[in-house]
């Protein structure tokens, strides 16, 4: 690990699909129990970013240091990733429970057995994001709200050294959002790095100790307050409204 | 003697079961991934690929079932290569590669000017001519995918369900894609003797298919698919020696005929479950 408390760094990183260049140029850097906010109009590459970020996008051009290096060197279970609850089929046959426990498989060696403690775990993380009343459930009969949480839950059950997450706040109602919230925020500040996508700009502050506005390169790098006074936050958020809250890539 | 005993004291009768057995059991349990990760053209696909090993098997005057393994493995991991480095989707893949393979087996065969190669039994199967070294084989190839699959078991699970979250925590998506290939390219083979090209597919679908209707877990669902696959393949054996059909579309019709009845359990489950 790195011994300045960096858990991610980029420096000038451009990511390609094909022809088309998603990010150019990034430099960004995240502390330990430090929660990065991601914002930008759609196609802008956030996702992109965080892809990049979890080793599932290999950058063309750059550097990349995840707790100090490649993010495919580091050892199973390093990074928690939440995609868009869209990413998966609903209907496999799997419950609460079953979902919450694969967050225990990275580091499982397959002659182990699902212990004690993986139960405790699995158990801490689903009251956490109180859903362990429903712990019984068939994945198919939740909320999207619920969704979100089993896969929030799934990551702490993960036990990770760096979450992901990927506009988790898309969909869900006021209360879920804030309940979203206090959780993350509890894991930053026992010193978790968090970077998180979102289009609702609304709860930055309370949400993020530093935001980041790209549009495919970084147009913005500071804490929140410093970046909405910037202007660029303003120019993002009319953006936003113009073109409504459809998905990003 | 008991007249519903007397498919068993047959010798190739008891081979025959013991190779359902083993068909049943691996086909249907491969069958849950089939299922989940919506690979239902697979079966169909490494099988017809596999012709093309059987002719050069023959032309080469070795085993066919070697060949056709052969080719099977490898027409598995040309599908895993050009799916992940063409960025292709694996249905496409899979017609692409199946029909191109299945192609110059046939292209092949057509050069030849008298040509000998059973094709009745490799279409439809021959479980009654299963000898003491196809059981071997069949054993051999079934234990080893059944080891693979103890070993693979929370990969395989993890990544057929969400592979990208998987992969991101560190889990190789990619080599348990391509060790899920192998391994039912592998089970494609051992099923080919019983049952024969046009209905291996049936075999890896229909009793996880059946399975999926009646439970809400992944565990109970391979395990319900293993005992239905079991069912089809050891209950058409033993029902086609008395209706003197063909074993092996005995055996599908069976299977095909556990999934409706699983389909109907359902509705009628999810009829009271409305009326409670």
């Amino acid at each position: 690990m790195n011994g300045d408390g960096t858990a991610v760094r980029t420096h000038d990183i451009t990511v390609r699909y094909g022809a088309n260049v998603a990010l150019r140029d990034v430099s960004i850097a995240v502390n330990f129990g430090q929660a990065l906010g991601i914002v930008g109009p759609n196609g802008s590459g956030k996702s992109t970013l965080l892809k990049t970020i979890a080793g599932l996008l290999q950058p063309a051009g750059g550097e990349l240091a995840v707790l100090g290096t490649d993010p495919r060197n580091l050892a199973p279970g390093s990074i928690a990733y939440v995609p868009q609850v869209e990413a998966v089929d609903w209907t496999f046959p799997a419950t609460v429970w079953d979902v919450v426990s694969m967050g225990r498989f990275p580091r499982m060696r397959f002659w182990q057995r699902f212990g004690k403690r993986d139960r405790e775990v699995v158990e801490r993380a689903l009251q956490a994001v109180n859903m362990i009343d429903l712990r019984d459930r068939h994945i198919a009969q939740l909320s999207g709200g619920q969704q979100q949480r089993v896969f929030l839950a799934r990551a702490i059950a993960q036990e990770p050294q760096i979450l992901l997450l990927d506009e988790p706040t898309t969909g869900v109602d006021a209360e879920t959002e804030k309940a979203l919230r206090k959780v993350v925020r509890g894991l930053v500040d026992d010193g978790l790095p968090v970077l998180m996508t979102t289009h609702d700009l609304d709860g930055v502050d309370e949400w993020f100790d530093r935001l980041l506005v790209i549009d495919r390169r970084v147009l913005a790098l500071g804490t929140p307050r410093e970046v909405v006074e910037s202007g660029t936050y303003a120019s993002i958020r009319e953006h936003a409204h113009t073109h409504g809250h459809a998905r990003t890539s | 003697m008991n007249a519903l005993l007397v498919p068993f004291q047959y010798e190739f009768m008891q081979h025959a079961f013991v190779a359902a057995l083993a068909v049943g059991l691996l086909c249907s349990t491969m069958g849950t991934y089939v299922v989940l990760r919506k690979l239902a053209f697979i079966g169909d696909g490494i099988a017809h690929a596999s012709f093309a090993g059987i002719v050069i098997a023959y032309l080469r005057g070795i085993d066919y079932y070697v060949g056709a393994a052969v080719v099977a493995v490898l027409t598995a991991l040309g599908i895993g290569f050009v799916h992940r480095r063409g960025n292709i989707s694996l249905d496409t893949t899979i017609g692409v590669l199946f029909t191109g393979a299945f192609a110059f087996g046939v292209f092949l065969m057509s050069l030849q000017k008298n040509y000998a190669v059973d094709l009745q039994s490799f279409l439809f199967g021959d479980i009654l001519g299963v000898g003491i070294g196809d059981l071997v084989l069949i054993l051999v190839l079934g234990i080893a995918v059944a080891v693979a699959t103890v070993i693979l078991y929370r990969g395989l699970l993890y990544t057929s369900f969400d592979p990208v979250v998987a992969q991101a925590s560190g889990i190789r998506s990619g080599a348990i894609e391509y060790a899920l290939l192998v391994m039912l390219a592998l089970t494609i083979i051992v099923a080919l003797q019983s049952v024969g090209i046009v209905l291996v597919a049936a075999l890896l679908v229909t009793p996880a298919a059946a399975a999926y209707q009646l439970t809400s877990r992944f565990t109970p669902m391979m395990t319900l698919s293993a005992i239905l696959g079991t069912a089809s393949t050891v209950g058409g054996l033993y029902l086609s020696f008395f209706l003197h059909g063909s074993s092996g579309a005995t055996i599908v019709l069976l299977s095909t005929l556990l999934f409706f009845a699983a389909v109907g359990v359902k509705s009628a489950r999810s009829a009271i479950a409305r009326r409670s």
